[in-house]
C-alpha cells in the first residue's frame, strides 16, 4: 500500500475515534438540560469524568496527523474554517474545565452545569457546521472572504444533525452506565433521536450525492453500487435494532421485565456502528479529497522523510494506546453508582 | 506606525498566539513538576508506610487535577492555532514540526490522559502498586511531552538537519532536527524550571500553614522536603542557565545582545548591566548600573572578551530590546532569590529554628508564583528574543501569518481574553479554596489504606450489593 494512503486512512481512523468517543461525552453534555436534579447531573458528569480527557486527545491526534502528514491541507483547512474552529475550542474549554470545577463548587454549581451543557452543545454544533461546509466544498476565498460564507442552509442543517447524533450516542452510553430512572429516561429520549438521526443521515446522504457527478457515479453507477449497498442497509438494520433495544429498556421499568446486561450494552454499540457506517459512507463519497473539490490527499502529502519517520511511532504506539485505553475503560466498567466519589 | 488591514490582522494573530501560549505555559510548568513530586510522595509512602506522605500525595493531587485540566483545554487551542493563524508557517514547516508533535501526542498525551483517570479516580479500584504505577506514568508522560515540544521549539531557534525545497522545509536528518544545538540546554533548563515552580508552590503553601499554625506535621514535611529540593535545584538551574546563555551567544548573538543590552556592533570588556533603560531609537541605554567587564567574563570567560551587539544587524532584524532585557532580569532576579531562600532555609535548619522563624515563613509563602513568573519571563526572552524570525534566520514571522480579515481575528482574540481572564480568576479561586480546606485527615486516609489493600474485595462487595437491583430493573 502507498504510504500516503496509509496516512489518509489513519487520519480517517483518528477522526472516527474522536467522533465516537468524544461524541458520547459531548452527547452527555447535550442531554444535560433534559435531566433536572442535581443528583442526575452528578451522575451524568461522573459517567464521563474519567474518560473525557482521553477522548479529546483523539481530536489533537487527528490535528497533528493532518499537520505532519498533510501540512498543506492542515494549513488550508484550519485557516478556512477559522470561526467554527475557534468557537469549538471555546466550547471545549468551558465544558472541559466544568468537570473539575463543578464537583468542587457550591454556589456556582449551576454555572458550571451551564458551562458544561452549553460548551458541549456549541462544540458539537461547530463540528456539524464544519462537516456541512466541507461536504459542500469550501468557498475559494474562505480565508480572506466574508466571515459568514460558511453558514449555508446545508451547513446549518448539519450543525443541528451532528449534535443530535452525539445526543443519541450519549443516551445509549447512559443506558449502559445507569440504572433506574436515569436509564429509563435515557432510553425514552433515545428512541425519537434514532428517527431524527436516520432522517438527518438520509438528507445528508442525498445532498452529498447531488454534490457532484463523480459522487453520484460512485454510489449509483455500475457494480460499485452493489458493493456499497451494505452501507445503507446495515445502517437501517442497526437503527431498527437500536430502536427495539431502547424500547425494551424503557418498558422494563414499567412492567418489571428483566433486562439483561446485553440489552443494556448493545444500544451503545449499535449507535457506534451507525456512526461508523455513516463515516464510511462519507469517506467513500469524498475520497481522495481532504478538502472536497480543492485538495486531494496526494497533493497535500508531506515529503516521504516525514511519513517514514512517523510510521514506527504510529505502528508501535497506536496499538499500545488502544490497549491501555481499553484497560482504563475496563477498570471503570459497570454502573456509575458503583464508583467511589471523586478523588 | 500606520498599519494596513493585512498587517493589523497579522499583529492580532501574533497577539492572540502570544496570549494563548502564555496562558497555557502557566499550567504545564506547574503540573510537570507537581506530577513528579506526587509520584515521589506516593513512592515514599509505599516504601516507608508513613501516612504523611500519602497525605501529601492525596492533598496535592487536587490542585494538580485542576491545573492539569486547565493545561489540557488551553493546550488543544495551540495545536490548532498553528493552522488557523499561521497557515503559511504550518504549510512550509509542517513536514518538520508536524511529526514531532505527532510523536508528542502518541508518546505523551495519550499516556497522560489514559493513566490520569486511574490516578485521580482509581484509588479504590486498583491495587496500591498499580496506582503508583499510574501516577509515575502520568509524571513520565509530562516529561516526554516536554521533550518533544522543546525539540520542536528549539529547532525553530537553532534549525539544523533540514533542507529547503521549493520554499518548504524537508528533513534530511531527524537526529539533527531533534537534537539540534540548543535543544539539550533548553530541555534541561525547562525541566528544572518546572520542578522549581512546583517546589515553590508546595513550599509556599506549607509555609502558609505553619504561619496559620494548621496541619503542622503535614506542613513541616512539605516545607522541609521542598527546601532540600530547592537547595539542589536552584543552584543547578543557575549553572544550566549559564550554559544555555553560552549556547545563545554562539547561535543567536542578537538575542544575547538584547538580553544584555549590548548596542555596539562589537564590544570588548562588556559590563554586566544590573539595571538600564534600553532606548531603541537612540540605540543606547539610559541609567546604566553596571559591573565593568563582568558580562565578558561570564560569557567569554575573559575580562576583555568580545561580544556581538545589536548594531551589527539592521534595526529591522532586532527584537524588541526592552522586553527581552527586562524579562531576562526578572527571570535571573527570581532565580537568585530562590537560591537565597534555599540557603537561608539551610541556615535556619542548622540552627533548629526553621519552623519558628515567622519572617522566613512569610518570605516563603509569598514566593508561590515565583516559579511561574520566572518561567513566563524566560519564555519571553526565548520567543521575543528570536523575533523578527519565526525560524531563526530563515522564516520571518510577519511573512507567514494567515491572510485573515482583521475583524475575524479580533473576534477570536476578544473571546480568548474574556474566557481566559474568567477562567484564570476561577482557577485561582478554586486553588485557594483547596488550600484553605487543607489535607485530608489522617484517620480518613487510614480507612482508605484498608480500602486500597482490599480493593478487589471492595469492588466485588459493591457489585454484590448492586446485583439484585440490576436484575429487577429499579425493583428493590
Amino acid at each position: 500500500m502507498d504510504i500516503s494512503l496509509f496516512y489518509f486512512l489513519l487520519l480517517g481512523f483518528a477522526i472516527l475515534m474522536y467522533v465516537v468517543l468524544d461524541g458520547f461525552d459531548l452527547g452527555i453534555g447535550i442531554l444535560y438540560p433534559w435531566f433536572a436534579s442535581d443528583e442526575e447531573h452528578d451522575h451524568l458528569m461522573r459517567s464521563v469524568a474519567h474518560v473525557w480527557d482521553g477522548n479529546e486527545t483523539w481530536l489533537v491526534f487527528g490535528g497533528v496527523i493532518l499537520f505532519g502528514a498533510f501540512p498543506a491541507a492542515y494549513a488550508l483547512l484550519l485557516s478556512s474554517l477559522y470561526l467554527p474552529i475557534m468557537l469549538m475550542l471555546i466550547g471545549l474549554i468551558f465544558r472541559g474545565v466544568a468537570f473539575e470545577y463543578r464537583f468542587k463548587s457550591h454556589s456556582s454549581r449551576i454555572w458550571w452545569s451551564r458551562a458544561f451543557s452549553l460548551g458541549s452543545t456549541l462544540a458539537a454544533c461547530c463540528q456539524g457546521l464544519m462537516l456541512g461546509a466541507l461536504v459542500q466544498g469550501l468557498p475559494a476565498d474562505a480565508v480572506a472572504g466574508h466571515s459568514l460564507a460558511l453558514f449555508t442552509p446545508f451547513s446549518l442543517f448539519t450543525a443541528l444533525a451532528v449534535p443530535a447524533g452525539y445526543a443519541l450516542l450519549g443516551c445509549t452510553y447512559l443506558v449502559m452506565k445507569s440504572r433506574g430512572a436515569i436509564q429509563h429516561k435515557a432510553a425514552q429520549r433515545g428512541r425519537p433521536l434514532v428517527w431524527l438521526v436516520m432522517a438527518a443521515m438520509a438528507v445528508v446522504s442525498l445532498l452529498t450525492l447531488l454534490q457532484s457527478e463523480q459522487i453520484m457515479q460512485r454510489w449509483l453507477g455500475g457494480w460499485h453500487a452493489l458493493a456499497l449497498l451494505p452501507l445503507p442497509l446495515l445502517a437501517i438494520v442497526a437503527a431498527r435494532l437500536l430502536y427495539r433495544d431502547l424500547g425494551r429498556v424503557r418498558k422494563s421499568h414499567h412492567q418489571a421485565i428483566a433486562v439483561t446486561e446485553k440489552h443494556e450494552d448493545r444500544p451503545f454499540w449499535l449507535a457506534v456502528s451507525l456512526f461508523v457506517l455513516a463515516f464510511a459512507g462519507l469517506v467513500v463519497s469524498l475520497f481522495p479529497d481532504l478538502l472536497p473539490g480543492q485538495l486531494s490527499y496526494q497533493n497535500a502529502v508531506a515529503p516521504a522523510a516525514s511519513l517514514w519517520f512517523m510510521l514506527p511511532g504510529v505502528l508501535i504506539f497506536v496499538p499500545l494506546i488502544l490497549a491501555y485505553t481499553i484497560w482504563g475503560y475496563r477498570i471503570f466498567a459497570g454502573k456509575v453508582e458503583d464508583f467511589e466519589q471523586g478523588y | 506606525m500606520e498599519l494596513d488591514s493585512a498587517q493589523l490582522s497579522a499583529v492580532l494573530s501574533r497577539i492572540q498566539f502570544a496570549f494563548t501560549v502564555s496562558f497555557h505555559i502557566i499550567f504545564p510548568s506547574i503540573t510537570i513538576g507537581l506530577a513528579t513530586l506526587i509520584a515521589l510522595w506516593e513512592g515514599l509512602w509505599l516504601r516507608t508506610g508513613n501516612p504523611v506522605y500519602l497525605q501529601l500525595a492525596k492533598f496535592w493531587i487536587k490542585p494538580f487535577a485542576i491545573t492539569f485540566g486547565m493545561g489540557v483545554v488551553s493546550g488543544i487551542v495551540l495545536s490548532y492555532e498553528f493552522g488557523t493563524n499561521f497557515s503559511k508557517f504550518s504549510e512550509i514547516t509542517g513536514a518538520v514540526l508536524g511529526p514531532l508533535m505527532a510523536y508528542e501526542v502518541l508518546t505523551a498525551f495519550f499516556l497522560e490522559a489514559g493513566f490520569l483517570g486511574v490516578m485521580l479516580f482509581g484509588w479504590q479500584r486498583v491495587s496500591a502498586k498499580l496506582h503508583y504505577f499510574a501516577t509515575c506514568t502520568v509524571a513520565v508522560g509530562t516529561w516526554i511531552s516536554a521533550f518533544w515540544i522543546i525539540a520542536a521549539n528549539s529547532w525553530m531557534q537553532t534549525p539544523t538537519g533540514h533542507r529547503i525545497v521549493d520554499g518548504k522545509f524537508e528533513v534530511v536528518s531527524w537526529f539533527e532536527v531533534i537534537f539540534n544545538p540548543s535543544m539539550p540546554y533548553r530541555l534541561s533548563h525547562m525541566l528544572l524550571a518546572t520542578l522549581l515552580t512546583a517546589t515553590f508552590v508546595v513550599m509556599a503553601t506549607s509555609a502558609w500553614y505553619l504561619l496559620k499554625q494548621q496541619h503542622q506535621a503535614f506542613a513541616r514535611k512539605g516545607l522541609s522536603l521542598t527546601l532540600w529540593l530547592a537547595l539542589v535545584l536552584a543552584p543547578l538551574q543557575a549553572v544550566v542557565g549559564d550554559f544555555h546563555g553560552l549556547n545563545v551567544k554562539e547561535h543567536q548573538p542578537i538575542k544575547l545582545a538584547a538580553m544584555e543590552g549590548i548596542w555596539p556592533a562589537r564590544e570588548s570588556n562588556v559590563p554586566l548591566l544590573l539595571f538600564a533603560w534600553p532606548d531603541q531609537k537612540a540605540e543606547k541605554n539610559h541609567f546604566e548600573v553596571a559591573v565593568p567587564g563582568l558580562a565578558s567574563l561570564i560569557l567569554t570567560h575573559q575580562w576583555d572578551g568580545e561580544l556581538t551587539g545589536l548594531k551589527s544587524v539592521p534595526a529591522s532584524d532586532r527584537p524588541n530590546v526592552p522586553l527581552v532585557f527586562f524579562s531576562f532580569r526578572v527571570m535571573v532576579g527570581l532565580g537568585v532569590l530562590m537560591i537565597g531562600v534555599a540557603m537561608l532555609g539551610l541556615l535556619l535548619r542548622w540552627r533548629g529554628t526553621l519552623y519558628q522563624s515567622r519572617w522566613f515563613l512569610r518570605i516563603c509563602s509569598v514566593l508561590a508564583p515565583s516559579g511561574v513568573i520566572a518561567v513566563l519571563a524566560g519564555w519571553y526572552v526565548v520567543e521575543v528574543g528570536r523575533q523578527p524570525w519565526l525560524v531563526q534566520g530563515l522564516v520571518r514571522t510577519m511573512d507567514v501569518v494567515s491572510p485573515l480579515p482583521a475583524e475575524r481575528v479580533m473576534l477570536s482574540l476578544s473571546l480568548f481574553v474574556l474566557t481566559y481572564s474568567l477562567l484564570f480568576g476561577v482557577y485561582l479561586y478554586f486553588f485557594r479554596k483547596l488550600i484553605k480546606k487543607g489535607p485530608p485527615a489522617l484517620d480518613e486516609l487510614q480507612q482508605l489504606q484498608i480500602g486500597v489493600k482490599a480493593s478487589g474485595y471492595a469492588v466485588s462487595f459493591n457489585k454484590a450489593l448492586a446485583e439484585p437491583g440490576q436484575s429487577n430493573g429499579q425493583g428493590a
